[in-house]
Formats: C-alpha cells, structure tokens, sequence
C-alpha cells in the first residue's frame, strides 16, 4: 500500500475510536429523546463523571497495590457505571420528573441547569485543573513499513473497539428480547398508550436515564484512559460532539446514533488529517448545522410526525 | 349476575368556563354490555377520558368494584380491571402483533432486570405462559397466522381486533371501546359484534362501548344512556331509547 493510503488507514482507525465512543453517548441522548422527547443536556456530564469515577477508583486501587490490569478495569468499570448511573436517576428524579407534562422548553431549560450544577459541583470537589493518570495500557501493532509511514494499531484502540461492541450487542439484545426492552420501545412509539396498559412508565423512563448513563460511563471510562486527562470541562464538548451524533443519525433511533457517532468520528479524523486539527470542532458542528438545514430528521430517522 | 361493577355519579368535568360533561350518572353491572351514545360532541369521549384517568374529573364520584377511582393516574386504573381503546388505532405499530401482546402482560410477567438477561428458568416459565396467553387471545381474534407481522402492516379491521385482544390478555372486568366500528365495513362490523357478545357472554367482562353506529348498540347492549352536550338525557334498554321522544329531538333536531 502506498503512503498516503496508510496514511488514511491510520486516520480511519482513530476516527473509529473516537467515533465509538461518541456513539456509546450518542445513545444514551437519543434513547432519552426517544421516549419524553426532550434533550437531556446534562448527558455529557455524566460521562465526564464517569471519567473522574474512573481516574478516582485506578487511582485508589494502584495505591493499595492491586497492579493486576484486567482487575482494575473490570472495577473501575462496575463502580464507574454504578455511579454514573445513580446520577443519571437523580437528575431525572430531580430536575425532569417534576417538570413532565410542561412546555418542552421547560425541560430543556433544567437540563441545562443541570449541566451547568454538575460541571461546578466537580470543580469544587475535584478542582478545575487536568486531572491525569499515566497510561493504564501500553503498547500496540505496527503495521507497515517503518521507513516510509507505519500504521499503529494500540491495543487501547482495540480495548476500546471491544468494550463498545460488547456494550452495544447488550444493549441490542436488551432492547429487543428481554420484557423492559420490549417496554422501552413500547413507550417510544406511545407513552400514553403504554402507560393505559398498566405499565407504570415513570419506571422505565427512570430505566432509560440509568442505562444512557452507564453507557455514558463507559465512555468515560475508554476516553479517560484514552486521553489520560480529565477536567470538569470535557463533559461539556463530548456532550455536544455526541448530540451532534445523535442528530446526524437521526435523533430517537439507536442504529442512528452508532452510526451517527462512527460519521461523526472519522470526519474529524479525516478533517486533522489534512488540515490543522483545531478545525475538526468546526467541520463536525458545521456537519450538524448542515444536517438540520437539509435533513433534519437525520440519517436513520423518520420524518417527525406529529403527535394527536 | 347482577352485581354493580361501575358506578358513576355526578360525573361533571370542566375545562375552564366550558362544561363537557355534567352530571353524567352511569352504572355496568357484570356481564352486562352498556352503550353511552349521544350526537357529535356530546362530551362521550370525555366521559371515557376521565373513567379511565386521562382526566382527573371536575366533580362525581367514579366507583369501580366500590372502590373511588377518580384521581388515580390511569396505569393504577389499568391495573385495577378498567381498560380502554380510542377512537383512533393506538398500536405499537413498529412492533410486531405478539410484540404488542406482551407488552400488554408486561406487569404479570414480574421478573427482575438480570434474569431477563440472563434467562433464568423462571423467567423463561412466565415468558411461556404470556406466550400462551397472547396466542390465545389472537386465535380468539382470528389474528394467529399475523403473529410475527408488524402491526402497522395488518389491515384496519385486524388491527381493531388487534387492539382489543390485547386489551384482554391485561385481564379486564370492564373494557371501554371507544368507536370500535368506526371505518368498518359491514362484514367486519359484524365479526365485531360478534366478537363483543363472546366476551360478554363466554368471557364474562363488561363492556362499556361508545359508538355511533346505532344497529350495532341497538342489537347488542343490554342498557343505554343517552347524553347530548354533556348532560344525561335518557337510559333504558333498546326499546325505551327508539321509542324516546327527547332522544329523537336530540339527534334530529326540533321540528
């Protein structure tokens, strides 16, 4: 393979990581939209609590001397989404329960309270500055020539093609075997009618914000290691990065936001591959105002039809 | 036979100035098939809205098995035997028809998050029995062969038989149908009928029916009222309706 071809191979393969992982938050937004059909800002925030969760719990676990790798994930994991997931039921608890059945942009607004609370509870517990873990997993393959341009596989690329691919077939096979899935895409298509057939749907509204959040969680925990940084402020772009994903999909549909989030991820990887990286923000925001203009019901998803 | 199953008093629901329904009194005894009619914007629908929770009424009492069910949110009045269609298809529509029947038994099958994930026998036992439970009740509906077809795709009438079958594996004692003729032809207005009287007669609900199609609540009900905006204006059996001097008036006008 040429050069240049390699050279793509290596942009595609960081755009898929990154685009993943946009994808495991993407949905957890577009499940929320789904059924109460409102935007739950305050996702991205979640995710980053997920990230601290993770550096505070590796840390903690390195510092009794557990050193065992596979350990320490498989714990920072549980805890992580364990966590995050409790933030997910409080802040529907809290800031949304209350409001439904208002003005939609009622919601909206609290959502963005919501976000803006949690990012300045972490400063204050936490500090506004970098919080960094030096890199958990080492190494990787190379691929290619090493005179010309090698392409490098890291085996924390390929932990976090896993873990995603493993978090979506269960939440695949969650949605359309088991009876809360079942429940689930019942309230999408019509809460009313759902709620009439005697299923309290408070519940599986309250289910949805828990399982978006512990997928949240666990994107927080890839990108963490990933980056090997965390602030209070990455929940805020991520977040965003994973609307537009959403949207891009088509928002409400979960195919969408996977596929959204992979466009989204290697359209920036493509774009710093041939132009100074800070206008990768610029292209995938410019690709969501392109979106809404021309099809704003996104990729996978259907034209809204409005509700009797 | 002749227990009293529903009993409205003094139902009043108002929106602002607007009274949609005053005074409306109603009663079902079991196994019994009771027809509210009345022209166009009688406040019929409204009535079904506040008995089945969609509206919290205004005033009245509304009494099912002697318990006060006004106020509560309408899955508590699901769960308590009172179910309802609309005038308007509401299916799951992307779901497929065996889909829609089990999400209808979703609170009988009581099992936890893991052991849907994991298939633990026991889940899998209840599974079964609301498998069992929605074939059933889609032979009983004739709608067997459609079971793994998308609802939206059936046509208009299997899709009301749809939504009444599941409506029935919720195990009501009183089912609420809105308009189930409504966009029927002929011969599956009389599927329907007869549908109505087998659950009356050989599954022993009650039926509470608004319908405009007088044939039908003619031939089947065992007891009628009559609203016209909003306030009652006459009950009786079949006969006693037809022969009413203010129920003609009230559909034709004066003279």
């Amino acid at each position: 393979m040429s050069e240049f071809s390699l050279y793509l191979l290596q942009q595609l393969i960081n755009g898929l990581t990154i685009g993943s992982t946009y994808a495991l938050i993407a949905i957890g937004y577009t499940m929320v939209y789904g059924i109460i059909g409102m935007i739950n800002f305050a996702h991205g925030e979640i995710y980053m609590i997920g990230s601290y969760v993770t550096f505070i719990v590796i840390a903690g676990l390195l510092g009794m001397g557990i050193v065992s790798l596979p350990i320490i994930l498989v714990i920072a994991l549980v805890v992580a989404m364990f966590i995050a997931s409790t933030y997910g039921w409080t802040v529907e608890r809290v800031a949304y329960r209350p409001l439904r059945g208002s003005n939609r942009l009622i919601p909206l607004i609290s959502a963005i309270g919501m976000s803006i609370f949690l990012q300045n509870f972490v400063v204050l517990a936490q500090g506004s500055r970098d919080v960094a873990l030096p890199p958990q997993i080492i190494g990787g393959w190379n691929f290619g020539d090493p005179s010309t341009f090698e392409v490098s596989l890291s085996y924390m690329q390929v932990l976090i093609f896993a873990v995603t691919f493993i978090s979506m077939t269960l939440l695949t096979l969650f949605i359309s075997r088991s009876r809360m899935g079942r429940a689930c895409r019942a309230c999408s298509e019509d809460l009313g009618m759902t709620n009439l057939l005697g299923i309290d749907t408070n519940k599986i509204i309250a289910l949805t914000f828990i399982v978006g959040a512990a997928l949240a969680a666990i994107a927080g925990l890839l990108l963490g290691l990933y980056y090997g940084v965390v602030n209070p402020f990455v929940g805020f772009i991520a977040g965003l990065k994973a609307f537009t994903a959403a949207v891009l999909g088509g928002i409400g549909s979960i195919p969408g936001a996977v596929l959204g989030g992979l466009i989204l991820g290697v359209t920036e990887a493509m774009t710093s591959a041939f132009f100074p990286s800070e206008y990768k923000d610029v292209v995938s925001f410019g690709l969501l105002v392109m979106i809404l203009l021309f099809r704003p019901s996104g990729l996978l998803g259907k034209p809204e039809v409005e509700k009797v | 036979m002749s227990q009293l199953l529903l009993d409205v008093n003094g139902l009043t629901m108002r929106f602002g100035g607007l009274v949609a329904v005053n005074g409306v009194n109603l009663k079902v005894k079991n196994r019994q098939i009771v027809s509210v009619i009345g022209p166009n914007g009688a406040g019929k629908t409204t009535v079904f809205n506040c008995l089945s929770g969609f509206y919290i009424p205004t005033e009245g009492s509304v009494m099912l098995k002697n318990q006060q069910i006004a106020g509560l949110k309408d899955y508590q009045i699901s769960r308590k035997g009172l179910v309802r269609t609309f005038q308007h298809v509401r299916l799951f529509q992307k779901m497929t028809v065996i889909e829609n029947m089990l999400v209808a038994q979703h609170r009988h099958l009581n099992t936890n998050l893991f052991s849907g994930l994991l298939k633990t026998p026991n889940y899998r036992r209840l599974e079964k029995d609301a498998m069992e439970h929605a074939a059933h009740w889609l032979k009983e509906v004739r709608l067997l062969d459609y079971a793994n077809r998308e609802a939206g795709n059936l046509s208009y009438g299997q899709q009301r038989r749809l939504e009444i079958a599941r409506c029935m594996v919720t195990q009501p004692e009183l089912l609420m149908l809105d308009e189930p003729a409504a966009g029927l032809n002929p011969n599956e207005t009389k599927e329907l009928d007869e549908l109505i009287i087998s659950l009356r007669d050989e599954h022993e609900i009650s039926i509470l029916l608004i319908e405009h199609d007088m044939s039908l609540v003619m031939g089947i009900s065992d007891h009628i009222y009559v609203i016209a905006q909003g306030t009652p204006l006459a009950d009786g059996n079949a006969e006693q309706i037809k022969g009413n001097p203010d129920v003609i008036k009230a559909y034709l006008g004066e003279e």
